[in-house]
């Protein structure tokens, strides 16, 4: 098996995360779509550290993950804020800045 | 170490292969699974295994400490968290997958469809035969977590400091988002006890739940008319709107066990009317 | 002698200024300082014309510089005076008969109670017009043009409270300044093409010059002159114009300002030389406009209309003479100088006569009025006589040499424009004579015309029945005129400007002394005639007698009505002007009128069009787009995912490129 499979998961996956982020509603879902991207991301990542044989790969990857705990703790928070006040956790609702 | 570490090698051992696949299917379910549950805890969980997988799968391209991190931090503590906001949130609450914004749904899937197409072209179009392998990288520093260690402290030091600034800003943002200032003097308990004289409800409310069945905090006590009674249910559920009438539910269960028992006991079908109306009204006073 | 050219100018500048601002208190001097200074003016223009001939022919013009008008780089303006012999005869004629009206003038408007400011108007013309004359470059001419302009209109308007008078002032305003933007294209045409606009260097260089830029510019510069000395097409003003006192008709609408056509194209003369079509322009203007005032003249039973009809005919004339080249300039100009003198002695005349008879216009009610103004019947009679071209009077010399020179052009064009002179010159002597006859001549109409009124019981009853119906017709003459001699100051101009009539041709043509005096200035060319001198002088012989003749049989033998007769359908349009009104009626101001609508429509629908479809769109487009706007986070994504869909797949493309 090449390698490169990997790599075709991890497009795959982003894909579908991205796709979810569009399709979904409900915030926390939302959300969970976005770590399922990064953590596509982070596959890639660590095949092509494994690819190009150095670490930095693994470095970028290890940073990805530190980040997105503290994109989840922000982001969470932002949730439940919002949940609080408008008891709902749709993106939908939060539609003020149209006209 | 061996030459399948030094030089370029062009594929993996059966072994990583047949796993590949396998979990490969796995992550890929697991993934399109977050995205199409209804529930947000079912999306949860398959995340989890989704990401479990992905640990798996870094772990065989060598990436031993990620691979642990990916299990620990982010199946444990990120999941977990998750898991903590859909419970806060409701965790029966479940989305209508009905799509309200027009065209949206056909254009992310054009989007998705475009994107993913072009992306897997893109790889597939890029010279990636071979692969170096970590063997070296790794044996350099005498392990993988050494060399990461050894990388992030030297090379990438003011970014790791950085993001652990990062990590605390987070931190104390997401304190200040949750935290709720408030905004009048806390009551006293004699201030409380007197209100609860004045009120119109003296004793403790009654408790929620009909029967030994329904001992749910979500459902509501049935009055002696067989109405529920809010006061049973906790405010939070209330205002969520997540109380589960069973008012109608036991009379229905009633008659049903009435008529498997009936079918048991091998009653004709011509006085069948005439049984189950008593048994409605047995069922009546029985409630009662 | 240079720093005194300068001083023509200033003395009826100083003169306007001094009247114009110098208020009430000088309404009883004001005009012996106008006519003082006027004089003064025509002092030294005798004195450098004296100068002047002590010198040889050809160093007698002077230059004198006052000062840097407009000194930009490449672009230099001067206020400098040119004094040579064409404008040194422009200078004597317009200070001379100038100076004469002023003295009329102090007579006339006695009675006026703003005269002193009517002095300062003329004044004001006095100066404008030397500057005209004067001038050594276009920009400065064109100063005077402009100046001379705004005096007409002032006089013109001068009984501003008649509101015919208001009328007839802006119509000749107006009409001027169509004029005025063909003598400011011209200029700036000059400018483009010379690098500059002084007569020097722009008549030198015609030479090297395209004939299309020379002909474009000798057209702009008829039109000029088609304004100012209201040549067909734009003649409509002048009739209009004697709605001013008639000083000022005499003085603007007949001696001077009407000519300044002339002298502008007398002085271009180097450009149209070198531009025939232009020329030939000229001629048919000039031909045309002959025939066409002469018609108008013939019509007109407002003794002052008729005389405008006669200018304008006479202007003619000279514009055909200056059309006609070095053949024609010198008698254009011996033409005007003798014009000068007899046609502002005849509206002199005619100013008296009507001073004479309660401001009566209407030749219908003159009639017989040589026993009770001879001298004005004679000064009249003799200027009368000058104009149709009876032998040895002015009229005779300069008119029998344009008509000479018209024949001399040579092949078909010299045939037509002779023919077309001679006719002219047949029907000046029949309106001529109709004026003479129905002013001085015949009955006393004007006794039948007047209403009996009680605070004149010794009227004589009209006895016949003709009297009756006029006195119908003539309800607006509240009491009978008695006729009576013009004071002194206006006899005196009268008799001066009858003895220039008589004497001014016959002094200028004896050895071609006028001849030799500008033609240094504008060259000669005696051209090829077709047929002698003496026979070309024979038919205007014959054609003058023809005139009168038709003349007497028509207002002569028979009385003349009181009340004009219906007449012939040219008659009816030449009381009308030849329709000139109703020309410009339809066609500019019509068409005026429809231009703007057209283009308010076009502005509406067009240009507001455009502005506002352009807003509409904006406005629906934002619409439309606002509708993408619509608040929900993932219709956001979805376009983000799509613009990185699209990055990569140019991405991808690059490199597969």
């Amino acid at each position: 098996m090449n390698p490169v499979n990997y790599l075709y998961l991890a497009a795959l996956l982003f894909t579908i995360g991205a796709s979810g982020v569009l399709i979904r509603r409900n915030a926390i879902v939302v959300f969970m779509c976005i770590e399922l991207m990064l953590n596509a991301c982070n596959l890639a990542l660590v095949s092509f550290s494994r690819m190009h044989g150095n670490l930095d790969g693994q470095i970028l990857a290890f940073f990805t993950m530190v980040v997105a705990a503290a994109e989840v703790v922000v982001g969470l928070a932002i949730i439940v804020s919002l949940f609080r006040s408008r008891h709902s956790a749709s993106v939908d609702d939060a539609s003020l800045m149209k006209l | 170490m061996n030459a399948s570490l030094a030089a370029a090698a062009s594929a993996t051992s059966t072994g990583e292969a047949v796993q590949f696949w396998l979990l490969g299917t796995v992550a890929v379910i697991g993934a399109l699974s977050t995205v199409l549950m209804k529930k947000a805890v079912h999306s949860a969980l398959s995340l989890a295994g989704t990401m479990i997988v992905l640990a798996v799968f870094y772990l065989a391209n060598g990436a031993y400490f990620l691979g642990i991190v990916q299990i620990v931090v982010y199946t444990g503590a990120i999941m977990m968290l998750f898991l903590f906001v859909v419970m806060l949130v409701g965790v029966t609450a479940a989305d209508s997958l009905k799509e309200t914004i027009k065209g949206q749904r056909w254009l992310a899937a054009g989007c998705g469809l475009g994107f993913g197409v072009l992306l897997i072209a893109g790889i597939g179009q890029a010279s990636l035969r071979g692969y170096n392998g970590l063997g070296a990288a790794n044996a350099l520093h005498g392990g993988n977590v050494e060399g990461l260690a050894n990388l992030i402290f030297t090379k990438y030091v003011f970014a790791f400091e950085i993001t652990g600034a990062l990590l605390i800003t987070a931190t104390v943002g997401a304190m200040l988002l949750t935290h709720r200032e408030r905004t009048e003097r806390a009551k006293t308990q004699r201030e409380l006890s007197q209100e609860r004289v004045r009120s119109s409800h003296l004793p403790p409310l009654p408790a929620p739940g009909v029967y030994a069945r329904h001992n749910a905090v979500d459902i509501a006590g049935l009055l002696p008319d067989g109405t529920p009674s809010e006061l049973t249910v906790m405010q939070t559920l209330r205002r969520r709107g997540q109380i589960r009438d069973v008012s109608g539910e036991a009379l229905a269960d009633l008659k049903a066990l009435e008529q498997r028992s009936g079918e048991r006991l091998g009653r004709g079908l011509a006085d069948r009317a005439g049984a189950s109306e008593d048994h409605a009204e047995e069922g009546e006073e029985v409630a009662k | 002698m240079e720093n005194l050219i300068a001083l023509l100018v200033a003395a009826p500048l100083l003169g306007a200024a001094v009247l114009l601002c110098g208020g009430r208190r000088l309404d009883r001097s004001g005009h012996w300082i106008g006519t003082v200074l006027a004089a003064a003016s025509f002092v030294v223009g005798a004195v450098l014309f004296t100068d002047m001939l002590g010198k040889g022919a050809e160093d007698r013009a002077l230059h004198q510089k006052l000062f840097s008008w407009i000194p930009v780089e490449g672009f230099q303006a001067d206020v400098a005076f040119q004094l040579d012999q064409l404008s040194m005869t422009f200078v004597l004629l317009i200070t001379g008969v100038g100076t004469l009206i002023h003295i009329y003038s102090i007579g006339y408007m006695e009675h006026d109670e703003r005269r002193r400011r009517f002095f300062g108007y003329l004044n004001l013309f006095l100066a404008a017009m030397l500057i005209l004359v004067i001038a050594d470059n276009y920009l400065l001419l064109y100063v005077g043009w402009e100046g001379v302009g705004l005096a007409s209109y002032l006089l013109i308007g001068f009984w501003q409270h008649k509101p015919s008078a208001a009328t007839a002032a802006k119509k000749a305003f107006l009409v001027n300044r169509v004029g005025d933007i063909g003598l400011s294209i011209a200029i700036m045409l000059m400018f483009t093409t010379f690098g500059t606009f002084a007569f020097g260097p722009v008549l030198e260089a015609t030479g090297d010059t395209s004939e299309g830029k020379l002909t474009a510019i000798g057209l702009m510069l008829l039109l000029a002159a088609c304004g100012k000395s209201a040549q067909v097409p734009l003649q409509s003003w002048l009739g209009d114009a004697m709605e001013g006192p008639t000083p000022v008709s005499a003085l603007i609408h007949a001696a001077t300002m009407v000519t300044a056509g002339v002298y502008l194209i007398v002085r271009s003369g180097a450009i149209f030389n070198a531009a025939p079509d232009a020329q030939l322009v000229v001629t048919i203007v000039g031909a045309v406009t002959l025939l066409f005032g002469a018609i108008v003249g013939c019509a007109k039973d407002d003794i002052k209309k008729a005389l405008a009809g006669s200018t304008m005919s006479q202007i003619g004339y000279m514009i055909l003479a200056a059309g006609l080249g070095p053949i024609g300039y010198v008698f254009a100009i011996m033409h005007l100088v003798t014009h000068g003198f007899f046609k502002a002695g005849l509206f002199l005349g005619a100013g008296s006569v009507m001073h004479g008879m309660n401001d009566e216009v209407d030749m219908r009610r003159y009639g017989g009025l040589r026993k009770y103004m001879p001298v004005t019947f004679v000064t009249f009679g003799l200027g009368y006589l000058a104009i149709i071209g009876f032998p040895g009077l002015s009229g005779f010399f300069s008119k029998d040499k344009i008509i000479e020179a018209a024949f001399a052009k040579g092949g078909t064009e010299g045939w037509i424009l002779g023919s077309v002179a001679l006719l002219g010159a047949a029907i000046t002597a029949f309106y001529m004579t109709r004026v003479m006859l129905m002013t001085f001549f015949g009955e006393e109409r004007w006794r039948h015309a007047a209403t009996p009124s009680p605070d004149e019981p010794d009227v004589e009853p009209a006895a016949d029945t003709r009297g009756a119906a006029a006195a119908g017709h003539a309800a607006a003459a509240t009491r009978e005129p008695h006729p009576h001699e013009s004071p002194k100051s206006m006899t005196i101009p009268m008799i001066v400007l009858a003895f220039g009539s008589v004497f001014a041709g016959g002094l200028f043509s004896v050895g071609d002394r006028f001849l030799h005096w500008l033609e240094p200035v504008t060259g000669h060319d005696h051209g090829h005639a077709p047929v002698s001198a003496t026979t070309v002088t024979a038919a205007t012989m014959v054609v003058l007698v023809i005139g009168v003749a038709v003349a007497w049989a028509m207002y002569g033998r028979k009385p003349v009505p009181a009340v004009a007769p219906r007449g012939s359908l040219l008659t009816r349009a030449a009381r009308r002007d030849l329709l000139q009104d109703d020309f410009n009626h339809v066609v500019l101001v019509r068409g005026g009128e429809h231009l703007t609508r057209s283009l308010v429509y076009v502005d509406h629908t067009l240009v507001d069009g455009v502005v506002n479809g352009t807003a509409a769109s904006m406005g629906g487009l934002s619409g439309r787009l606002r509708k993408l706007q619509n608040g929900y986070a993932r219709s956001y994504a979805v376009s983000m995912f799509g613009g990185t869909a699209v990055l990569i797949a140019a991405t991808l493309l690059m490199r597969a490129v």
